[in-house]
């Protein structure tokens, strides 16, 4: 179990972050994608964007984009079609064999 | 590098059956040895297999039921383009002079892993390909008002043409309501509107241009290939509407074979949904960009099956490992002037188009007569 499965368990999403290349290696790795250095876990904040749209089961799920480079799939609470761009807030996370993501609109 | 040919092939019908994975892989060689003049076993110098199995030497293993002790043998995995994959790797062998005859087998079974992509966690707990599937219709739709309709015509004809396949699973036509009142598996994706995993195989042998010669009179020249992985997550596609690692591959397979889209006469490409097929002939400059619904539209309307003739993987059925290997059988059937009924007029340079994993790694290949 890694830090990252713990951590969304208790609805608290970080990833792994290179300090040297600033930035967020997503999904989680031991090392940094681009210089290949040691990597810390940072906590990734609770704004997203709505990357993409769609629904099944008139429930809707999406991608959607944190910190600029972060995507991922989860499911979107609201009633109405959401605008693409839209800004969005992490509600929760979990973890159950797979991340679990679940999103509401601003 | 030495110029490689295409010079037999061996295909079974796309089922599902009881039969284990060796023996769908050795009913797709038999038919080689048995209908390829002078071609014996111990002509073949490489043997790769290409599947989702987890099957530990199953090259070696294929050899020794085929009785082939290869030179080189080993395994091609790389989800659902291993079989185009595991062709590259071959014609890497002989185009290099390691190796002179490559025989390429790839077969799974309906329930063989491959279709979910468990690493990727930035699927979340949206694992199956249909959601991915369907952020590309979304994205699609949005950009260029494709439609639900648009979509259903893929299916028709790509079902349509499979009719004219003695090896496709379906063996049934299917009328635009038929897909349009599928199951809703998502609001913007049909049950018929995604290919079906299922048993096959399919096996094909390669060669340098001094053996060609000896095996056949109609070799299928492999003149173009280009590959490209963009990343193993979904979500790393940037652009929605358009699949990344495609564009690069194609550009790659047109710049090594002095070809461009306008020379292309048929096409097998990786309509693993609908939605593929229309941004695919996009990407691949068939078309131009949001004109692929259109471009559907026109083939369907006058009865042209240049693209997807053996009726895509919608319509032939997707087993993961030999898919790769099914479209370039095709290919080398239509250039070679084997193809039947699903016969394209003058077919003189084709296109393979063979992806994995929501279009972050796609192969492109050019063959010609
Ligand atoms: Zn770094």
């Amino acid at each position: 179990m890694t830090k990252f499965e713990d951590e969304l368990r208790n609805n608290n999403f970080v990833c792994s972050y290179c300090t040297k290349c600033q930035h967020f290696v997503w999904p989680t790795s031991d090392c940094c994608n681009k210089c290949l250095g040691d990597v810390i876990w940072k906590q990734v904040s609770r704004k997203a964007k709505l990357v993409e749209v769609s629904s099944k089961d008139e429930k809707y799920f999406c991608i959607a984009e944190f910190e600029g480079n972060i995507r991922v799939f989860g499911t979107l609470l609201e009633n109405l079609p959401p605008q693409h761009d839209q800004s969005l807030i992490l509600e929760k996370c979990g973890y159950d064999k797979s991340p679990k993501f679940v999103f509401k609109t601003v | 590098m030495k110029k490689v040919a295409i010079v037999a092939s061996g295909i079974i019908k796309f089922n599902k059956s009881e039969k284990p994975l060796e023996s769908l892989m050795l009913s797709s060689i038999r038919p080689i040895f048995e209908n390829t003049k002078n071609l014996k076993q111990e002509d073949v110098d490489v043997v790769l297999t290409s599947t989702n199995a987890n099957r530990n030497y199953l090259a070696n293993i294929i050899s020794e039921l085929s009785g082939i002790k290869p030179k080189i043998s080993h395994s091609v995995e790389s989800l659902c383009n291993s079989g185009t994959n595991s062709l590259v790797s071959a014609y890497a062998y002989v185009s290099s002079g390691l190796a002179d005859v490559a025989l390429v087998t790839g077969a799974d079974k309906a329930e063989n892993p491959g279709l979910v992509l468990h690493w990727d966690m930035s699927r979340g707990e949206y694992q199956h390909p249909i959601f991915w599937s369907s952020m590309f219709t979304s994205a699609h739709m949005r950009k260029y008002g494709t439609t639900l309709e648009d979509l259903a015509y893929v299916s028709v004809k790509n079902h349509k043409n499979a009719l004219d396949n003695p090896y496709a699973y379906f063996e049934k036509s299917f009328s635009l309501d038929d897909v349009m009142n599928s199951k809703n598996l998502a609001e913007n994706l049909r049950l018929l509107d995604c290919s079906m995993p299922c048993d096959g195989a399919a096996s094909v042998v390669i060669c340098s241009e001094e053996k060609a010669k000896k095996f056949t009179d109609n070799p299928v020249w492999i003149s173009g290939i280009g590959q490209k992985t963009i990343s193993a997550s979904f979500t790393k596609n940037n652009d929605l509407a358009s699949m990344e690692s495609t564009k690069s591959a194609v550009g790659d397979a047109y710049h090594m074979s002095n070809k461009t889209a306008d020379d292309i006469d048929v096409v097998e490409l990786h309509d693993a949904f609908s939605i593929c097929e229309i941004i695919e002939l996009e990407d691949m400059g068939l078309c131009q960009k949001g004109q692929g619904s259109k471009f559907v539209r026109d083939l369907y309307d006058t009865n042209n099956n240049k693209v997807n003739p053996r009726g895509g993987l919608i319509g032939a059925g997707h087993p993961l490992g030999a898919t790769g290997i099914a479209q370039v059988i095709e290919i080398y059937q239509q250039l070679s002037g084997n193809a039947g009924k699903r016969q394209v007029c003058n077919a003189k340079t084709g296109l393979v188009h063979n992806m994995s994993a929501g279009s972050t790694s796609s192969t492109v290949l050019v063959l010609e007569s």
